[in-house]
């Protein structure tokens, strides 16, 4: 018998509001409320509200975290300063990609927060790295004993300041910061961090005051609860990759065009020899973006073609909401990824044609 | 439960959660309620010429959600007579009147006594209550 489905906090809400519900990476979770064309299109105006409550949760203490921080990790946390945070990725000793997550520096620690899927084994890989360089580090996990709230869109400072104690303007990208909840004086982490492309925030706090948080934040009309659906339309516009998709063990990250969060020389880490010895030269295939004028929606693993050729293959695809016409992410030949490539793709045995842009889809309107 | 599904009596189903309506000479196709609900938004819709041949519980067409695609079986066998083009620019109105206006293609069949053999609408009924 497989493990049963694991609830967030907020389950019950989401289920009195009506949602459709779906397994994801091993969690119950809303995939739309009111509809995924309207909720994406709410974050992009006003403010979506999201229960991010199955995404995992690490703390690195003790004298050897920075220590095993690096050496699992391929960006440098080292320049990261307290309350700063930095994306980046885990890779295996080929290069290739297990997991990417978003590093915090805590004053005396470190906050890895990682895709629910990936949770068990990111746990079992740090355990082994540590084990492996006897480093004197202790590994938490606070995934089911805290819950994770996101706001986005472009009222969401407006939305959240009155229920903060956290000034939010000097908030800035990419950095959290410790506060309280104004209701019930309650602890919360707020990060100006997301997975949209817009403004907005990410609060963790306990399951009890979320309750509270998630009620409270509905009751203003500017807010609307917003699912996963959304959640990966959002992602997709604004070019942000998703595990399992764009980044798995086969892809390095120069293929998936993050050169930027690899940096050799911080010093050794899992992969870095590997990735080293792929720094220099092109790689044979890349991560674009993929334009349709209309029609049908491509959708993973549908063949890209360049006259008549294959030239890759769909990571995801969707119907942008903003956009109102099909996108897509795609791996093709680098010979066929100069934006403004003619390709076709292959949609019910007729080829749909398409061409290579620039991402994101949709510019980012994050706070720089 | 399908309390809130509306599935009208002048027309039958097919367990594919199709339409059929006779109306004179021709069949009108289209997508039930319970249908465009499970969908969600309803984002492209694919339907073939004027003038192609459908057969009776075949693919025609297909419809997509953000999410996914599906595909539309023909209640019946004839010609298309007509597609319903303005779904291209408006293929919500699959979700918001998938009885009216989102209707999708108009069958000559060959045989209207086809129509006979489907659902009627406590049929359906059942089937989606199941």
């Amino acid at each position: 018998m497989s493990d049963p489905l694991l609830r967030t906090p907020l389950a019950d809400r989401h289920e009195a509001l009506g949602a459709k519900m779906a397994p994801f990476g091993g969690w119950h979770m809303p995939i739309q409320y009111s509809g995924i064309v309207a909720e994406h299109l709410h974050t992009r105006t006003s403010a979506g509200l999201f229960d991010l409550s199955h995404m995992g949760r690490l703390q690195i203490t003790g004298p050897g975290a920075t220590d095993l921080v690096q050496q699992a990790t391929t960006n440098d946390a080292a320049r990261l300063s307290p309350g700063a945070a930095q994306y980046s990725l885990i890779c295996n000793e080929q290069g290739g990609v297990i997991e990417d997550l978003v590093v915090y520096r805590l004053e005396d620690g470190w906050r890895l927060i990682v895709n629910a899927s990936n949770r068990v084994r990111v746990v079992a890989h740090l355990g082994e790295l540590r084990e492996r360089g006897a480093i004197d580090a202790t590994l938490q996990d606070d995934t089911f004993d805290l819950a994770l709230l996101g706001i986005q869109g472009p009222e969401s400072e407006a939305i959240l300041q009155p229920m903060v104690d956290v000034d939010l303007p000097s908030l800035r990208y990419y950095h959290a910061v410790d506060g309280r909840m104004r209701e019930g004086n309650t602890p919360v982490t707020v990060s100006r961090t997301g997975y949209t492309g817009e403004d907005g925030f990410e609060l963790m706090l306990s399951s009890t005051a979320a309750l509270k948080i998630w009620d409270r934040l509905l009751e203003d009309p500017r807010v609307k609860a917003t699912g996963l659906g959304a959640r990966d339309t959002l992602r997709l516009e604004a070019g942000m990759p998703l595990y399992g998709h764009e980044l798995n063990e086969d892809v390095s990250p120069y293929e998936a065009g993050l050169k930027r969060v690899v940096r050799l020389d911080k010093g050794k880490f899992v992969g870095s020899n590997a990735l080293a010895a792929q720094s220099d030269g092109e790689p044979a295939r890349r991560l674009v973006g993929i334009d349709f004028d209309s029609g049908a929606v491509p959708r993973a693993e549908f063949p890209v073609n360049q006259n008549g050729k294959p030239v890759g293959q769909v990571t995801s695809g969707t119907f942008s909401p903003s956009l109102k016409h099909p996108i897509a992410m795609a791996y093709v030949a680098s010979t066929a990824a100069a934006p403004g490539a003619e390709l076709t793709v292959t949609i019910r045995g007729s080829e749909a044609p398409a061409r290579v842009v620039k991402l994101p889809f949709v510019p980012h309107k994050t706070k720089r | 439960m399908s309390e809130g599904t509306n599935i009208p009596s002048d027309r039958r189903y097919t367990a594919e959660h199709e339409w059929a309506l006779v109306d004179g000479d021709k069949v009108v196709v289209g997508i039930t309620d319970f249908a465009q609900h499970e969908l969600g938004d309803v984002v492209y819709v694919e339907l073939p010429a004027i003038g192609s041949r459908v057969t009776a519980m075949k693919e025609f067409g297909a419809v997509e959600s953000v999410k996914s695609a599906s595909d539309l079986y023909s209640p019946v066998t004839g010609e298309v007579v007509a597609r319903n083009a303005e779904l291209t620019d408006h293929p919500e109105w699959v979700n918001e009147s998938p009885y009216e206006r989102g209707w999708m293609i108009h069958v000559r069949p060959d045989d209207v006594a086809e129509v006979e053999g489907l659902l009627d609408a406590d049929g359906y009924r059942q089937l989606v209550d199941a």
